[in-house]
């Protein structure tokens, strides 16, 4: 009797999508989807890689793990160094200089994703054919739109620049301070345009809000699934992207851990192996590895802070929670929302500094007792970034842990992935475009970092490839056409 | 064109030094910084960006340089040249990255939203190790890299007057 055979539908590397991910869909007899797997190459050769520099190089060389957040890698490991050097406070100008960059920098990625990397699915559907779900149709259609996201990602990376020194390969924090400070006339060229920053952010806040409302059944009904949420809270509950402590709630809201010192992390976070995976699961300890995970990033940020200490966004945090009922929002498409929140926050957040006069300060740097070990987490644009190091007597690094954000939301790709496959492409004998982009909609709305990859000339964007129950390929395919 | 007939140039080196010969970019900028002249820019990055559409609406031409997996690409042939150098057009090229665009994707942006449209080219330098970390170039790749730098600074020569 001829009988059906299981397949694997493999996608590979996702488009829009960093570096090289793979996704494998996997369909039983009748070709119903049971199983969807995104698979990542982490990046444990990088944590090697840094045995052995020294600490005072290790906040510069860290940029080179990642093209697409360096600032954030920047920033997390200074912090862990100012941990070894004995500083746990900065002085004023040396903390409010790196908040001002982190800030540029959540500003400039979060902008970049959503305005040239999600609006396409998001005005023109998923199912829209691929040559037109890109930003040069939204430019065609929505030109004011695709401006004002250009400028203000260049306005982003100038705080940036003026606040880590250089564009690439910024070295201004350094273990116990920073080395620069904001000249007044720096000052004066960030905030010729900083109202208009404002003004258009919350304008992108009303079309992620909008969106959100108006396809309320697709919202509802994608990648919607319960979950913990982690991130960084100041001291009264607030947001805060550059410090505090951690914060865990779980579906319902109920407080997981508050106000966790992140240099104790390992007593509360462990991270599971799965042999068909390259990348680690974290999980919280007290709940274990099936009810443990959780998500990070700009949705866990507002479902676990209390209130956002800027004006413009606090309201809007507060609509946002409104809309969620006072609960978590567990809806993987109200990341968009939740990001453009944070833009709204972070430009705020980059006027208020600028009229701060300790910018101007000279005390850069401090110096404390020697500690071996340094541990520090920042929430970086995608989640809750971990920097664990130890040094020895001769200041080169020992031991390099980095829990990056797309590694906490490892499980929550996963479950998002298979969610999607399952509605979309369950019962299909054949995998269409729009069914590809559905997965690949699901995957880009937590942003993962998959920059380990190189960007060579020469590499295809997207093969997808089909494969029988013997492994044996039996269909390939591309996503969108180039070269 | 700048007032005395020279072209407003913008070289863009872009990779990641810390992989290997991903960094050739990088490192064919560091090694032409010595060129003086008002009407050349020089820019490194990790990765070509929607804002440097923005930057390139300033310049007559652009240049980009990368490491090349294939020295060849765009022809479709398979020979060990140390180098490609050619002019790309404005084709249909929805190639966006994560957070990084290609070339045409650059040059494409710029005419679309700003109404300008450089002259491009792509200087693409072959490599041969991408896979680790570290801050070096390949013996081969460091060759290549110096064949092309002699390559430029001569075409720059030959391009400085119109």
């Amino acid at each position: 009797m001829k009988t059906k055979k299981a397949r694997i539908l493999e996608i590979e590397p996702l488009t829009r999508v960093e570096g090289h991910g793979k996704v494998t869909v996997h369909l039983d007899e009748n070709n119903e989807v049971t199983e969807a797997r995104l698979h990542i190459v982490e990046f444990r050769g990088f944590e090697r890689f840094i045995q052995g520099r020294l600490l005072w190089e290790v906040p510069v060389i860290v940029q080179r793990l990642c093209g697409i957040c360096p600032v954030s890698h920047h920033l997390a490991a200074a912090k862990a160094m100012d941990m070894i050097v004995g500083v746990d406070q900065l002085t004023p100008t040396a903390e409010k200089m790196r908040r001002l960059m982190h800030y540029g920098q959540v500003m400039q990625s979060n902008v970049l994703h959503f305005f040239h990397l999600c609006s396409p699915d998001l005005l023109f559907g998923f199912s829209a054919p691929a040559k037109k779900r890109n930003i040069f149709s939204i430019i065609k259609e929505f030109p004011d739109l695709a401006k004002k996201g250009v400028l203000m990602r260049k306005y982003g990376q100038e705080v940036i620049l003026h606040t880590a020194g250089k564009k690439i390969h910024g070295n201004s924090a350094v273990p116990g301070g920073i080395n620069k400070n904001l000249q007044l006339t720096e000052r004066d060229a960030l905030l010729k345009d900083i109202d208009q920053m404002i003004a258009w952010s919350q304008e992108a806040v009303d079309i992620s809000k909008n969106y959100t409302m108006e396809h309320l059944g697709l919202v509802e009904g994608f990648g919607n699934f319960k979950s913990n949420h982690m991130s960084l809270v100041r001291e009264d509950g607030a947001l805060d992207l550059y410090d505090g402590g951690l914060r865990a709630v779980d579906a319902n809201g109920n407080l997981i851990f508050d106000h966790m010192d992140y240099r104790n992390f390992d007593q509360f976070i462990m991270e599971e192996v799965k042999p068909w995976s390259y990348m680690k699961f974290p999980f919280i300890k007290s709940r274990g590895n099936l009810d443990g995970w959780y998500r990070v990033g700009p949705l866990a940020r507002m479902n676990t802070i209390s209130f956002i200490d800027t004006p413009l966004a606090n309201a809007r945090h507060a609509e946002f929670r409104e809309f969620s009922k006072h609960k978590p929002a567990n809806m993987t498409l109200a990341y968009h929302w939740a990001r453009m929140i944070e833009v709204l926050h972070c430009v705020e957040k980059i006027k208020e500094l600028l009229h701060d006069p300790d910018l101007q300060g000279s005390d850069l740097m401090l110096k404390g007792e020697r500690r071996e070990e340094g541990i520090a987490v920042i929430e970086a644009p995608r989640g809750s970034l971990f920097h664990h190091y130890k040094v020895n007597e001769n200041d080169q690094v020992t031991y390099c842990n980095l829990i990056v954000s797309t590694t906490h939301n490892n499980t929550a790709m996963n479950l998002a992935v298979t969610d999607v496959a399952k509605k979309y492409i369950s019962g299909k004998s054949r995998i269409s475009e729009a069914m590809l982009n559905h997965i690949e909609v699901a995957v880009r709305a937590y942003d993962p970092c998959l920059s380990c990859a190189t960007h060579a000339l020469g590499q295809m964007p997207l093969v997808v490839e089909l494969f029988d129950a013997n492994n044996n390929l039996i269909d390939t395919g591309s996503q969108f056409v180039s070269k | 064109m700048s007032a005395n007939n020279q072209l407003r140039t913008l070289i863009i080196g872009y990779g990641n030094p810390g992989r290997q010969d991903d960094g050739l970019g990088p490192e064919f900028i560091k090694q032409i910084e010595h060129i003086e002249s008002e009407h050349l820019h020089l820019q490194s990055n990790y990765q070509l960006t929607v804002e440097d559409a923005y930057d390139a609406q300033e310049y007559d031409q652009l240049i980009f340089v990368d490491a090349s997996i294939d020295a060849c690409l765009n022809v479709g042939l398979k020979t060990e040249k140390p180098f490609l150098f050619e002019q790309i057009e404005n084709i249909d090229d929805s190639g966006l990255g994560s957070h990084s665009l290609s070339p045409n994707g650059v040059i494409r942006l710029c005419e679309t939203l700003y109404g300008s449209s450089p002259k491009a080219f792509v200087l693409g330098i072959l490599g041969y190790e991408f896979d680790q970390f570290e801050e070096c170039l390949s013996a081969q790749a460091n060759t290549n890299l110096q064949a092309a730098l002699t390559f430029l600074q001569n075409w720059l020569t030959s391009q400085t007057y119109a």
